[in-house]
C-alpha cells in the first residue's frame, strides 16, 4: 500500500543567534526521524514539551523545512527549502492547531474563515466558495446559521470544530492534528475525537496526530511514536507499544499516566491504608 | 467538627444581561486529613465557589450561604481586614497556570518570603532560612541558589513547586488546589500530584483538589463532589464513585474517558443525560 507521508532521517536544527552576552549556539529540535503512514491510518507522536514533536508537526505540514533528511508526500519527494510550496501541495497537507482560541482571527466571520483557503489556493467562485463552505458546516456539525457569526461566539469545542472545518476545506489527503483535544473538557473531547474518527472513514484520511495524552492515543492511534529530546525512542503498532514499552522513558509516560479504574483506586487507598 | 463546613452557597455574577448564577446552592465539607476533590467542565462554578471561600472574587460577585464556616469562625460575619489574616496562612490556595500567577518582577525568594513577613512576623535571617527549607520541601535542587531565581528562569513544573511552597508556608490547615496540574505534562504532572499528597499526608491537612481530569481523581481523592452547571451532582468516596456512580452525568463523565471506550465511537454527554436511568439510580 502506498504511503501518504514518509520521513526518511528527518533533521531540524535551529541556529539561535548569539547577543552580548551569549554566543550563538545550535539547538537540534529534531534529530533524524524516520516513519511512514498509510492512507486511512493514524500516526501518533507522543512526548513531553521540548521533545521536538511540534517542530515536526510544521516540517510534515510544509512550514518548516527540514536541514536534512527526506520528506515524501504521495510518494513524491517535496524540499520546500529548494523548491517553495506550491499550492498543489497546500492542497495535500492542513493542519489543526492545538488552541481554538488562538488559531481563529475574532474579525473573521466563520463563512470567511472557511472561505478563505479555497480563495487563497483556488480560482473557485464566490457562489461556489459558500455552497462548499455551507456545506462542511453541515459535515462538522454546525449549521448553516453559523455562517455570518464571529469566532467569539462559540465555544472552544465548537471553534475547535470549525478549525478542522476549515482544513478540510481543500480536501486534503493529509492531516496534521497537533494536540487537536488538550485544551477541551472531556465530554468535549469525546465528541471533537468521534468527529475525527467520523471524518476519517468519510474521506480515508490520513491523521499525523500529535499529543501527550496516552490515553487518548491509544483510543486513535494505529501506530505510535515517542519523541524524547529530538529522538524517537519507540515506534511501532499500537498494541505493540503499549502492551511492551522498550524504552526507559515510555515505561515512565506510561507509569506517570493516571489510571482511573477501580483496581488502581483500590490498591492506591490500601496503600495508603497501610502507610 | 468539620475543617470548612459551607451549606447551600449561591454565587450571582451582575451582568449586562441580568444576574447570572454561577453557583447555585451547593453544600460541602472538608475534615482535617481529608482529600477531596472537585469535578467539573468549564462553567462548571467548580473555581468560583472556592474563590467565594478564598474571598477573592470581584465586587461584581454576590456571593450568599446558610452557613460558611471555616475551623470553627464564620466567614460570612468576617471582616476584609480580618480575613486576609487568614486567607494565605490557615487557608491558602494553588492557581493553575504556575506561570502566570508568580510575579515575573520579584524573585522567588522574596514572593516566599512574603507571605512570612506578612504572616509570621520572622526577621530577615529566619525567613531566608525557612524559605530555603521550603524549596528543599518540594524538591528543588539548589534552594539556596534559587532563592535569588526569577520565575522566568524556572521551568513550568518548578514555577508550580515554587507556588506549593508559597502555599504551605504558613503550614496552613486547609489547602485548595485549582487544576495544579492542567498546564503540566503527564510526567511532572505525577511528580506534583506525588508532592502534594505527601504533604498533605505529612502536615495532616484538609486539601481540596478541584480539576476536571478523572485520572486525577482516581489517583488522589479520598472524597468526591461533582458539579455541573453550578449544581451538585453527586457526593460519594472515591472508590463507590467509580464503582457504580449514581448520577446520569458522572456516568456520562466515565464513559467518556477514552479507555473506558467501547466499539470504535466514544459516547458523549449529551448522549447520556437525556436517556432513562438504569433502576436504583438517581438523576
Amino acid at each position: 500500500m502506498t504511503k501518504v507521508v514518509e520521513g526518511k532521517n528527518i533533521v531540524r536544527d535551529y541556529h539561535v543567534g548569539g547577543g552580548l552576552f551569549r554566543g550563538a549556539r545550535t539547538v537540534h529540535a529534531v534529530k533524524g526521524v524516520s516513519f511512514g503512514v498509510e492512507k486511512g491510518k493514524t500516526l501518533a507522536i507522543v512526548g513531553e514539551s521540548g521533545c521536538g514533536k511540534s517542530t515536526l508537526a510544521r516540517i510534515i505540514t510544509l512550514i518548516d523545512p527540514a536541514t536534512s533528511g527526506e520528506l515524501f508526500i504521495d510518494g513524491n519527494k517535496v524540499d520546500i527549502a529548494r523548491d517553495g510550496l506550491s499550492k498543489e501541495m497546500r492542497r495535500k497537507v492542513q493542519i489543526v492547531f492545538q488552541n481554538p482560541y488562538g488559531s481563529l482571527n475574532p474579525r473573521q466571520k466563520i463563512g470567511d474563515v472557511l472561505g478563505e483557503p479555497l480563495l487563497i489556493n483556488t480560482d473557485k467562485p464566490a457562489e461556489e466558495r459558500r455552497d462548499l463552505a455551507m456545506k462542511m458546516l453541515k459535515k462538522v456539525g454546525l449549521g448553516p446559521e453559523h455562517y455570518n457569526r464571529y469566532p467569539h461566539m462559540f465555544s472552544g469545542g465548537q471553534r475547535q470544530r470549525i478549525a478542522i472545518a476549515r482544513a478540510l476545506m481543500l480536501n486534503p489527503s493529509l492531516l496534521v492534528l497537533d494536540e487537536p483535544v488538550s485544551a477541551l473538557d472531556l465530554s468535549v473531547q469525546a465528541q471533537v475525537l468521534n468527529l475525527l474518527a467520523d471524518l476519517q472513514d468519510e474521506f480515508q484520511l490520513t491523521y499525523v496526530f500529535i499529543s501527550h495524552d496516552l490515553s487518548v492515543v491509544r483510543y486513535i492511534a494505529d501506530d505510535v511514536m515517542v519523541m524524547y529530546f529530538g529522538e524517537a525512542v519507540e515506534y511501532g503498532p499500537r498494541d505493540e507499544v503499549f502492551s511492551d514499552p522498550k524504552h526507559a522513558y515510555t515505561k515512565t509516560l506510561f507509569a506517570a499516566t493516571p489510571r482511573a479504574d477501580v483496581t488502581s483506586i483500590k490498591a492506591r487507598l490500601a496503600k495508603k491504608k497501610a502507610a | 467538627m468539620a475543617l470548612l463546613d459551607i451549606q447551600n452557597l449561591v454565587v450571582e455574577f451582575q451582568t449586562a444581561s441580568g444576574p447570572f448564577r454561577a453557583v447555585d446552592g451547593v453544600s460541602l465539607h472538608v475534615d482535617e486529613r481529608e482529600v477531596l476533590a472537585i469535578v467539573g467542565e468549564s462553567g462548571s462554578g467548580k473555581s468560583v465557589s472556592m474563590l467565594a471561600v478564598m474571598g477573592l472574587l470581584p465586587w461584581t460577585a454576590t456571593v450568599t450561604a446558610d452557613k460558611m464556616s471555616f475551623n470553627g469562625r464564620d466567614l460570612l460575619k468576617m471582616g476584609p481586614a480580618e480575613r486576609r489574616k487568614i486567607v494565605g496562612k490557615d487557608m491558602s490556595m494553588i492557581f493553575q497556570e504556575p506561570m502566570a500567577s508568580l510575579n515575573p518582577c520579584f524573585t522567588v525568594g522574596f514572593q516566599i518570603e512574603e507571605v512570612l513577613r506578612f504572616h509570621m512576623g520572622m526577621d530577615k535571617a529566619q525567613r531566608r532560612e525557612r524559605a530555603i527549607e521550603l524549596l528543599k520541601q518540594v524538591g528543588i535542587p539548589e534552594p539556596a541558589e534559587r532563592l535569588s531565581s526569577f520565575p522566568h528562569q524556572m521551568s513550568g513544573g518548578q514555577c508550580q513547586r515554587v507556588m506549593i511552597a508559597i502555599a504551605i508556608a504558613c503550614n496552613p490547615k486547609l489547602l485548595i488546589a485549582d487544576e495544579p496540574t492542567t498546564a503540566l505534562d503527564v510526567t511532572i504532572q505525577k511528580q506534583i500530584l506525588d508532592l502534594l499528597v505527601s504533604l498533605q499526608a505529612k502536615y495532616g491537612m484538609g486539601l481540596i483538589m478541584i480539576t476536571h481530569n478523572m485520572g486525577v481523581v482516581a489517583e488522589t481523592a479520598d472524597r468526591v463532589i461533582v458539579q455541573y452547571k453550578g449544581r451538585k451532582m453527586e457526593e460519594a468516596d472515591v472508590l463507590s464513585l467509580f464503582e457504580s456512580p449514581k448520577s446520569n452525568y458522572t456516568r456520562a463523565l466515565l464513559s467518556a474517558l477514552p479507555e473506558n471506550a467501547v466499539g470504535d465511537r466514544l459516547p458523549t454527554v449529551s448522549d447520556m443525560l437525556f436517556e432513562p436511568a438504569p433502576q436504583g439510580a438517581s438523576a
